[in-house]
């Protein structure tokens, strides 16, 4: 359990301001993620950086960022919806690939669909421009019991 | 790039691994290159590559494990490439869809390898599992995959539908 993302967890729900924690987790701060509360509802962002590129030939942005961006956008909307201080354990996580990433910076939002005892379920999804037109959406399963759980 | 001859698909090892790229792509993947994946070993339809562990992807800065957007990463690498090196005719490829099993967690400060294997090649779709896990513990590995892969159209075909 961590001590600093749990005290940052805290700030960020008093504070709404939630980009501190995510400078916090250094895959994030890799990546470039940037959250903000946006009209009530807390929005990701991945600007484009070349070297995240995946196929060079159509400078599509790699799969890999695409899972870890809508990975990370899962667990910050966790984060933002629960109370608990408990840092969510990712069991699996299914990314659906719908368009091509080119050289486009991204969006991202979730919503948790089922929230147990133990496990939560998110649906997360990321865009560029028109969110009606997702370039990616996953679905995850966490586990969010205490530390010892299952 | 589109008219030069393609090395055999029987090729194996790590260096007929990288003709297949050099041939696909020009040269290396952005982002693979700067994760410092690299091809361990490359033969029949199965690829094996390591991350080395990097302070930088790492998903909890008290326990230093790494982030599952870095194992993304490196199985999305293995089971894409490895189904380009499996092609008969290698071409890019779309990730479809990535499935990924957290079975246990990754330890902090060990390189990461995960071996992929291109089980199933159809006309336009190809299918791939992989797990993670570190060296010599491949039997109970961190994670475990299954994707589906789009085979982009060859140079030479005549529209892309």
């Amino acid at each position: 359990m961590s001590g600093l993302l749990k005290s940052l967890l805290a700030e960020a729900r008093a504070s709404g301001d939630w980009q501190r924690l995510v400078e916090a987790v250094p895959y994030a701060r890799h990546l470039g993620v940037e959250a903000e509360l946006v009209e009530g509802e807390l929005l990701l962002r991945l600007p484009f950086k070349e070297p995240l590129v995946g196929n060079p030939s159509l400078q599509a942005l790699h799969g890999g960022v695409l899972g870890g961006f809508l990975e990370t956008a899962a667990i910050l909307t966790l984060l933002w919806r629960l109370d608990s201080p408990v840092i969510p354990k990712t069991i699996t996580n299914t990314v659906d690939y719908l368009r091509s990433a080119r050289g486009l910076d991204l969006q991202a939002s979730g919503e948790v669909t089922r929230l147990g005892r133990r496990v939560a379920s998110v649906a997360v999804a990321c865009w560029s421009k028109e969110r009606q037109k997702p370039l990616a959406s996953a679905r995850l399963h966490f586990l969010v019991g205490g530390a010892k759980a299952p | 790039m589109s008219g030069s001859p393609l090395p055999p698909q029987s090729g194996s090892g790590p260096e007929a691994f990288h003709a297949v790229m050099r041939a696909v792509f020009g040269g290396v993947v952005p982002y693979v290159q700067l994760l410092g994946i690299t091809v361990e070993d490359y033969e029949d339809r199965t690829l094996l590559m390591r991350l080395p562990y990097d302070g930088s992807l790492v998903g909890d800065p008290d326990s230093g494990v790494l982030h599952g957007g870095a194992v993304t990463t490196l199985i999305d690498s293995a089971c894409g490439l490895g189904v380009i090196a499996a092609l008969e005719k290698p071409r890019p490829v779309a990730t479809l869809d990535l499935r990924i099993d957290y079975l246990k967690p990754a330890e902090a400060g060990r390189d990461l390898f995960c071996r992929s294997d291109c089980y199933r090649i159809a006309q336009q779709v190809a299918f791939a599992r992989a797990t993670a896990f570190h060296l010599g513990e491949e039997e109970t590995p961190v994670a475990a995959a299954l994707g589906s892969f789009m085979l982009a159209d060859l140079p030479s075909s005549e529209n892309g539908a």
